[in-house]
């Protein structure tokens, strides 16, 4: 247990103690070290402007992830390296290529852009396989139109580091938990248990990727935090035949392949949650637990039948995801409970899933609204069917009236049409600034009807369409 | 003006050389005003915002914010010396609030605090008590109560009532256009350093330092003399650093002056975004009456638009959006009526475009209601619109001279095959169940000058050292656009030395004064001339001292590959610099230009405001879901007219990033305010800039090759920095086409309303249905 956090920034060890623990690594770049090569954009993670890399060793090798600074809590880089646009010193070939490519104007996003396609050019978490447009959904630049900037990814060649040294130096830090002025970091599951039933007032963080905001938007004061990013037993991802378990800690990013085979439409659906940045830092189980009523993960989830896992102390109960939501800001969850595991069942062959985004913006926006249906078929006829929306209501939220319409009819165009009509009956959607009350009824319901073309062929959307080739 | 001498060394002028900033870019070492290391003692700054969006001031009570941690000292209006003003033209923007609000987000007070952190959270402390008033927060409201920041303005030419009556066919419609944030990465910032005996130096993120010189001054009761302001580069303007950036100066002046400690305004996200105005969201109705080719015979408009709560620039912008209604149609006869709204809102302000994007985009739906109510092609109708000879009189008098977007056009219909693809999309729409494309090319006419004619003029300075290196300083600034490298191209060519010999620096006000705004597209053409100017100055000084020492004409030194020669003599630029010095002549000299032929008449609106236009044409290929509303752009090609360009690497930036720009404005970037006029999008969780992916997956980008520009500009380059946007309007076009393919009904008239989200476009699809049925 250490009192201090202790990094490794270019190699050398950052040792930093006495500070407010929800200091940000931004801040703490530019403010306490001068290095103001990391911007502040947006300070909400949304543009990042302030990127770095976060390596951290796992399984016996140096993983590094791309992560927006702004809301990363200095604490959290405990035990893990750090690498901002200063360590490239400017000659990366990142950095040539942006330069060649004319892939910088006013300049402001430019680190922020070099850090994530350096991050593509090591291989880091959610780039391998990406496409650039993706790798950089999170990078944001008002100037260029982006398309010298992918010109200049491009020209990169991927190419890990070699990172012995540094992977060597980081497994010489004794991997214990970390206590200081109100932050504690548990090693272990059961640490966090039991932490939790002596500070039930504490706030558990994960990501950050909601709590980060409440400390840079609102202001709000955190006097005690549990930090369970860290925790190597609640990172597992069980993959089986009969479905998915993902530990409390699991972020998008890790478990993004996982889901992608669970149901592409789920891998397409984590592909927009938010970009890579928030993939690498936020989990599946904080958007769960945040109980949003615009989270992504609920509505698919429910719709797959997924249940969570609650512990308190050495009690677990298991609970269906949709019955976890009770009311706008308010959960099934106990004073000192944690959501240890998620588990989704894997779809099975004779079940149609459809899990559909939408949203002002495609990439790293969020959902105006989001439907997912999961209908079991025999011989024609619908036999079951779980259809769940997000943004529909103040709690991610089953549609039983469309559900009622669908099982026992016969799977096609009008038992489709009777599903939408009857969304009205379980609905009554808010006007915010993501849509209309109206707009959010009619295109729930279009999701519903667009699935019997889907499902015959006829489908497609916006975003699987090519320019006319003549 | 007579002919400049054309460039000389290779590779410099229209050269596609990278911006000198980006190796700093790249590194992370370019400074932005808040990466400049802190000076001691440094004071951080929040504003005490109104929550109302009208009101008079009960009282405030500022004892808690005074009590809070950190807190130093805390100012209101009392606390101003000289005019509380912050305007740039109308004497109606506060600092801070005197005792009326008129915007939800408007400053009350100022809090200085040893840490970002303290201000900002001290200011949330202030306990306020209004007494609301009526506020008008629409276009609707305020044309209801009739509240404008000016009397109406009209434009007129010929009798359009008689055009309108005699026409074969005659259509109205209606359409409304959003505003747009500028969301430039770069936040605004300004740090105020005081000097010995009441001086001041301000580092500031804008885009019109001598404007902000003089407002500073005015309010501190100094002397524009006392007040330096400086300005490296900024992380994008957009216009919106041309008159906003005064506030978060003023205030970082205001508590140096008042505290003797330096004072440092970084607004954050949200703040910037309640805090500074917007382009202008209209309201825009139009009668048109034609011919059966689609040809308009007479032309009514009105433009009506949200300026918010003070005048800002919002004369100049409605009427640029005015000169701009025509965009490359002629219009026999014309009526452009300009309604300029006042709004308890936040003040709206330049925009990249300036109001032109919002006037042209009006001619373009025009012409798509035309073609849909004669079922003709839409290009057709353009076409059959265009200036040209005998038809060649804009609506305020001014003749068009330049035309070419006939032939930008109809290159870009070929390589585009839009005839073929136009074809294939039809086909598309009859047999998909529920995606619909379109396809549109629209061109573009921007007229090139400030409007207001005293402010076509710029100054440069530049100095020589004896080492032959070269100061290069003028009164533009750098904000991603290139301006500062296209003029070092231009400054090292006349010397005939290698671009790494100029060494370019900040803009300050000291340097050059009395400077116009690095705005409308004007930058190059303004201080490029001006450091043209200078540079010839001192190389005909550096000549006529290497002919006497050659003993040979001035006119036959030769200037190249950082060497000088003359008759036998051969030396290098250093050592001609070095035995200048010697000889006693001057090294320094200051440029100055003045755009020539341009006269304006606002009472009458007519004159020849634009020396030029810029031209170019997009074509653009959509597809949207007629059931969810979503849309994409999957194609788009764009070809530019930039004249001969100074660096065709910067303007293909430029015109990428434009087009982009304006995608975002017409598609994604909805601006959303509750019925009290607070702004519900102020960060980019909720305002949505094209990301990405948001690029079209297939865009052509070009520059004109014939381009040339008719006027002796410099070079022969024409602007760049706003037309591109406007090639946007093609997007919006073809979203308009598919719309059509969706409602299905042929004559239907078009509907949509922009930002296109997928809401509106639901929406125009089921208006259309609506009204043809
Ligand atoms: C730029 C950006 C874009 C985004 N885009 C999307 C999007 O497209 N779709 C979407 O759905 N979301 C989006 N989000 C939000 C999403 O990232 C979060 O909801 C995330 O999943 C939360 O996980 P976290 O680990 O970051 O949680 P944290 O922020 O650490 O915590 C969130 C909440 O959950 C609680 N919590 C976390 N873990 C547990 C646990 N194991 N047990 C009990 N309580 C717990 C915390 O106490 C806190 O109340 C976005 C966020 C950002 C910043
Ligand atoms: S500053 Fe915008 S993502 Fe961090
Ligand atoms: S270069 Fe200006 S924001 Fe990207």
């Amino acid at each position: 247990m250490s009192d201090q956090i202790r990094f490794l920034l270019d190699g050398q060890w950052e040792t930093v103690g006495g500070i407010d623990p929800t200091t940000t690594v931004l801040d703490w770049l530019r403010q306490t070290k001068g290095r103001t090569g990391s911007k502040e954009g947006c300070a909400e993670g949304d543009c990042g402007a302030c990127t770095v890399l976060v390596g951290s060793a796992e399984q016996g090798k140096l993983v590094w992830r791309a992560v927006n600074s702004c809301i990363l809590f200095l604490p959290m880089l405990h035990g893990k390296a750090l690498r901002t646009v200063e360590s490239l010193g400017g000659e990366h070939p990142v950095q040539r290529a942006m330069v060649e490519h004319h892939g910088s104007q006013c300049g402001f996003c430019t680190p922020g852009i070099v850090m994530s396609l350096y991050g593509r050019s090591l291989g880091a978490a959610g780039t391998e396989g990406a496409k650039i447009e993706d790798v950089l959904a999170g990078n944001l630049c008002r100037c260029t139109g982006y398309g010298p900037i992918l010109d200049a990814a491009k020209a990169v060649p991927v190419q890990a580091d070699d990172d012995a040294a540094l992977l060597a130096e980081l497994q010489k830090q004794p991997h214990g938990g970390l206590r200081f002025s109100g932050w504690f970091s548990p090693a272990t599951a059961d640490e966090l248990a039991g932490l939790l039933l002596e500070h039930p007032d504490a706030r558990i963080v994960a990501g950050a990727t909601d709590v980060g905001l409440w400390v840079t938007k609102q202001h709000r004061a955190l006097p005690k935090i549990i930090y369970i990013g860290g925790i190597a037993d609640l990172s597992a991802i069980e993959e089986t035949e009969d479905g998915l378990t993902l530990g409390a800690s699991v972020r998008y990013g890790d478990a993004h392949g996982a889901l992608g085979r669970l149901h592409p439409d789920l891998g397409e659906l984590v592909r927009r949650i938010g970009a890579v940045q928030v993939r690498n830092a936020g989990t599946i189980a904080g958007n769960i637990a945040n109980g949003s009523p615009i989270g992504d993960m609920p509505p698919a989830l429910i719709a797959l039948g997924a249940s969570i896992t609650l512990r308190r102390g050495g009690e677990r109960r298991v609970l269906a995801l949709e019955d976890f939501f009770i009311d706008y800001g308010k959960q099934d969850r106990r004073p000192g409970e944690f959501v240890e595991s998620v588990r989704i069942p894997r779809p099975r062959p004779d079940q149609i899933v459809r899990i559909v985004k939408l949203s002002k913006r495609f990439d790293s926006d969020i959902s105006a609204v989001c439907g997912a249906v999961c209908l079991t078929l025999a011989k024609g006829r619908i036999t079951a069917a779980r259809i769940a929306f997000g943004g529909m209501a103040g709690i991610p939220k089953r549609a039983p009236a469309a559900e009622a319409a669908l099982v026992g009819s016969f799977w096609g165009e009008s038992s489709c049409e009777d599903a939408a009509r009857a969304l009205a009956e379980d609905f009554s959607p808010l006007t915010d600034v993501r849509g209309s009350a109206e707009y959010r009824l009619i295109a729930a319901g279009n999701i519903l009807r667009r699935l019997w073309f889907e499902a015959n062929g006829l489908g497609g959307t916006v975003l699987s369409a090519e320019a006319i080739d003549v | 003006m007579s002919e400049l001498p054309p460039p000389q060394t290779p590779g410099l002028v229209h050269a596609a050389l990278v911006h000198d900033s980006a190796p700093l870019h790249v590194a992370g070492t370019a400074l932005y005003v808040d990466d400049v290391p802190e000076p001691r003692g440094l004071l951080h700054l929040a504003f005490g915002q109104s929550r109302e969006a009208h009101a008079r001031i009960v009282s405030m009570d500022l004892a808690e914010v005074k009590a809070a941690p950190g807190v130093v000292a805390v100012f209101t209006a009392a606390d101003i010396p000289g005019e509380n003003n912050v305007a740039p033209v109308a004497h109606d923007d506060r600092l801070l609030a005197e005792d009326l609000v008129e915007f939800v987000g408007q400053p009350l007070f100022l809090v200085a605090a040893s840490s970002v952190k303290a201000a900002r959270k001290a200011a949330r402390l202030g306990k306020i008590v209004y007494e609301p008033l009526p506020a008008l927060t629409t276009i609707a409201q305020a044309r209801e109560a009739g509240a404008r920041i000016e009397p109406d303005q009209v434009m007129r030419r010929g009798d359009v009532d008689q055009a309108l009556a005699e026409a074969p066919f005659r259509l109205q419609g209606r359409f409304e256009l959003g505003g747009q944030e500028h969301f430039y990465l770069e936040g605004h910032v300004a740090m105020a350093v005081p000097g010995e005996d009441r001086t001041l130096h301000v580092l500031s993120s804008t885009q019109h330092p001598s404007e902000m010189q003089h407002l500073l001054a005015h309010l501190l009761k100094l002397r524009n003399a006392d007040v330096t302001i400086e300005v490296r580069r900024m992380g994008g303007a957009f216009g919106g650093k041309e008159t906003q950036a005064v506030l978060f100066a003023a205030a970082a002046a205001l508590v140096a002056m008042k505290t003797g400690k330096p004072a440092k305004f970084r607004a954050d996200r949200d703040d910037d975004m309640v805090l500074t105005g917007k382009r202008h969201d209209f309201a825009t109705g139009f009668d048109v009456g034609f011919d059966q080719e689609g040809r308009i015979l007479g032309l009514r408009y009105d433009l009506a638009s949200r300026c918010g709560m003070s005048t800002d620039l919002s004369k100049a912008i409605n009427d640029r959006a005015m000169f701009h209604a025509d965009n490359c149609y002629y219009l026999p006869a014309v009526e452009i009526v300009s309604h300029r709204f006042k709004t308890h809102t936040v003040s709206n302000t330049a925009f990249r475009g300036f109001g032109g994007p919002q006037g042209m985009i009006a001619a373009e739906r025009v012409m798509d209601t035309i073609a849909a109510h004669l079922n003709l092609d839409p290009l057709a109708v353009r076409q059959a619109n265009f200036y040209g000879p005998g038809r060649d009189v804009t609506p305020y008098q001014m003749i068009v001279e330049d035309f070419v977007a006939d032939r930008l056009v109809e290159e870009l219909r070929i390589t585009s095959r839009y005839d073929e693809r136009r074809a294939a999309i039809a086909a598309f729409n009859r047999t998909h169940p529920y995606l619909r494309r379109g396809i549109a090319l629209t061109p573009v006419k921007f007229g090139i000058s400030f409007t207001t004619s005293f402010l076509n003029q710029a100054g440069a300075l530049i100095h020589l050292y004896t080492d032959g290196s070269i100061h290069l300083n003028h009164g533009g600034t750098e904000m991603g656009q290139g301006l500062m490298i296209k003029v070092a191209q231009i400054v090292a060519d006349v010397f005939g030395v290698p671009l790494s010999a100029v060494r370019i620096v900040a803009t300050r006000t000291d340097k050059v004064p009395n400077t116009s705004a690095t705005a409308a597209s004007s930058g190059t053409d303004l201080n490029g001339m001006a450091a043209f100017e200078a540079a010839q100055i001192l190389r005909g000084r550096l000549a006529e001292l290497m002919a006497f020492e050659a003993g040979c004409e001035p006119e036959e030194v030769l200037f190249a590959d950082g060497r000088v020669v003359a008759g036998d003599l051969d030396i290098t630029f250093a050592e001609l610099c070095s035995k200048a010095h010697m000889a006693r002549v001057s090294l320094s000299a200051t440029g100055f230009y003045a755009t020539p032929k341009i006269h304006y008449d606002r009472a009458s609106h007519t004159g020849r405001p634009f020396l030029y236009f810029s031209y170019g044409a997009a074509v653009s290929e959509v597809v949207i879901d007629t059931l969810t509303g979503e849309s994409r752009t999957l194609r788009a090609d764009l070809l530019a007219d930039v004249g001969c360009s100074i660096n065709p690497a910067i303007d293909l930036g430029q015109v990428e990033g434009g087009f982009i720009q304006g995608m975002g404005w017409l598609t994604t970037e909805e601006l959303v305010y509750d019925a009290k006029g607070k702004l519900l999008t102020h960060a980019p969780s909720t305002y949505k800039i094209p990301t990405a992916s948001d690029r079209p997956p297939i865009l052509n980008v070009s520059l004109w090759q014939p381009g040339k520009n008719r006027e002796p500009t410099i070079h022969r380059s024409k602007a760049v920095g706003e037309p591109p946007f406007m090639l946007a309007i093609s997007v919006w076009s073809a979203l308009t086409q598919a719309v059509a393919a969706a409602v299905g009904k042929p004559g239907a008239v078009p509907t949509l309303d922009a930002p296109a989200t997928p809401e509106r476009i639901l929406a125009a699809i089921a208006a259309g249905k609506a009204a043809a049925s």
